[in-house]
């Protein structure tokens, strides 16, 4: 009888599986990168490399000290005092300021970061004197870079919170071209909402902004984001962060276009290009996990995506690495021994600068 | 990189201007006069750290902290810092 090694669902349960329903897993999930994402496989030795990880026996696996990344997080030190169902907050009551410095003197983050609630960049504009008061105080008592993070979310903009119809109910009752009009009018409507946001933070001293979960409501907001970038980069001397919200961009729209380029559809290693174009400093590319996969599998495929795009990335990319993407379990709170799996292989194979 | 326990922080700075991992380190290695494998040793970096004020992870009675440690940072590895400019 062969041995077993502890892994895990791409939801997160405990399972055992053989050296070869590894090997299996590993080679089924780069090669379907592969095909589905259009990147080349991974080669032997990095397939092997991969069963190694898998293979070890510990419980927290890491890389060697010349390999450390930085990590940028994703609002880490907001989810100390945040909610649990937008940040994975965990309600320690503090301020953000008292998060920030906690993370930064405690846990060693190597950023800061703060939001505003929700953390749309539309709730945010009508908020943003509370933020720039609170941005004031966290540049005065941090060290570390600071950040401030948003999401375009054209989701907010939409009735009953914003002032747009439904375009996802409009085209399902057959408006299609009604619809199509009103998702071409949110994109300058979201674009002023990220630049302005961005401009205020600037004015209390903030070194950059996190354009988070960009493209998560299709093609018109990662142009939306793109759009932003270039402004914020001509008006202000601000870093810019894009991080995304799938491995593909969903074609909501279809015939939105930037740069010449369709951005329905584009894959992490396109998604680059055209965030380089735009002006972005680091760019986060994200691969989704398949909860009915095993973590080896998901993990090869994210890899094989991710090694791609930093082959033929200009600028430092930090993969989203958390619940649900980029190997790491969609699951409440991520186990440590797949995460860590999945941070290793993302650094040592995908050539990650930062997570 | 564990931050301002070790020089995470600094190489997060420099990330922040475009520069890929790699070089990013080696710039700031070569800025603070030591080499990019010292840049992860929290015993080696605590006293470069303190040496060039530039902070550090423990609070202690008169080193610089938040906006002085930035201000040093900005002339050490030579870029402009937003809210030290605002300061100055």
């Amino acid at each position: 009888m062969s041995s077993t090694y502890h892994t895990r669902m791409g939801d997160g349960r405990r399972i055992e599986m053989t050296k070869e329903e590894l090997k299996k897993d590993i080679e089924a999930g780069a090669s379907e990168a592969a095909k589905k994402i259009k990147v080349p496989d991974l080669t032997d030795n990095e397939k092997g490399h991969l069963l190694e990880i898998f293979t070890a026996p510990e419980r927290v696996v890491s890389v060697s000290p010349e390999d450390l990344i930085v990590m940028s997080t994703d609002v880490g030190p907001d989810t100390i005092h945040m909610n649990y169902s937008e940040f994975g907050g965990v309600g320690v009551p503090v301020h953000t300021v008292t998060a920030n410095m906690i993370a930064e003197r405690v846990v060693g983050h190597d950023c800061v970061m703060n939001t505003f609630r929700a953390g749309n960049f539309k709730g945010t504009s009508v908020s943003i004197i509370q933020v720039q008061q609170d941005i004031e105080n966290l540049v005065k008592n941090s060290i570390a870079p600071s950040l401030y993070v948003g999401m375009p979310n054209f989701g907010a903009y939409y009735k009953p919170d914003g002032p747009f119809d439904n375009v996802g109910d409009l085209i399902s009752k057959g408006k299609v071209e009604e619809g199509l009009k009103i998702y071409e009018d949110i994109i300058p409507a979201c674009k002023h909402d990220i630049s302005w946001v961005a401009e205020m933070t600037a004015q209390v001293g903030v070194d950059g902004i996190n354009i988070d979960t960009a493209a998560a409501g299709g093609d018109g907001e990662f142009l939306a984001s793109l759009q932003a970038t270039e402004e914020i980069k001509e008006k202000t001397e601000m870093s810019v962060l894009l991080n995304m919200a799938n491995h593909f961009v969903l074609g909501m729209h279809g015939g939105i276009k930037y740069d010449g380029q369709t951005l329905g559809n584009m894959m992490p290693h396109q998604q680059v290009k055209v965030a380089e174009k735009a002006g972005v400093d680091i760019f986060g590319p994200v691969v989704n996990t398949n909860t009915k996969k095993s973590v080896a599998w998901n993990v090869a495929r994210a890899v094989t995506a991710i090694k791609e795009c930093s082959r033929v990335a200009n600028i430092p990319i930090h993969p989203n690495l958390g619940m649900g993407v980029c190997g790491a379990p969609m699951v409440e709170i991520p186990p440590i021994d797949a995460v860590s799996r999945a941070a290793k292989a993302l650094v040592e194979i995908g050539r990650a600068d930062g997570i | 990189m564990h931050g301002i326990r070790t020089a995470g922080d600094l190489v997060m700075r420099m990330q922040m201007k475009g520069m890929r991992l790699n070089k990013a380190k080696e710039y700031v290695a070569q800025k603070l006069g030591t080499d990019v494998f010292t840049l992860s040793d929290e015993y080696a970096m605590k006293e470069i750290r303190e040496e060039l004020g530039i902070g550090t992870i423990n609070s202690v009675p008169g080193q610089p902290k938040g906006l002085k440690a930035k201000a040093k940072i900005a002339e050490v590895l030579d870029i402009k810092i937003p809210c030290v400019d605002m300061l100055r």
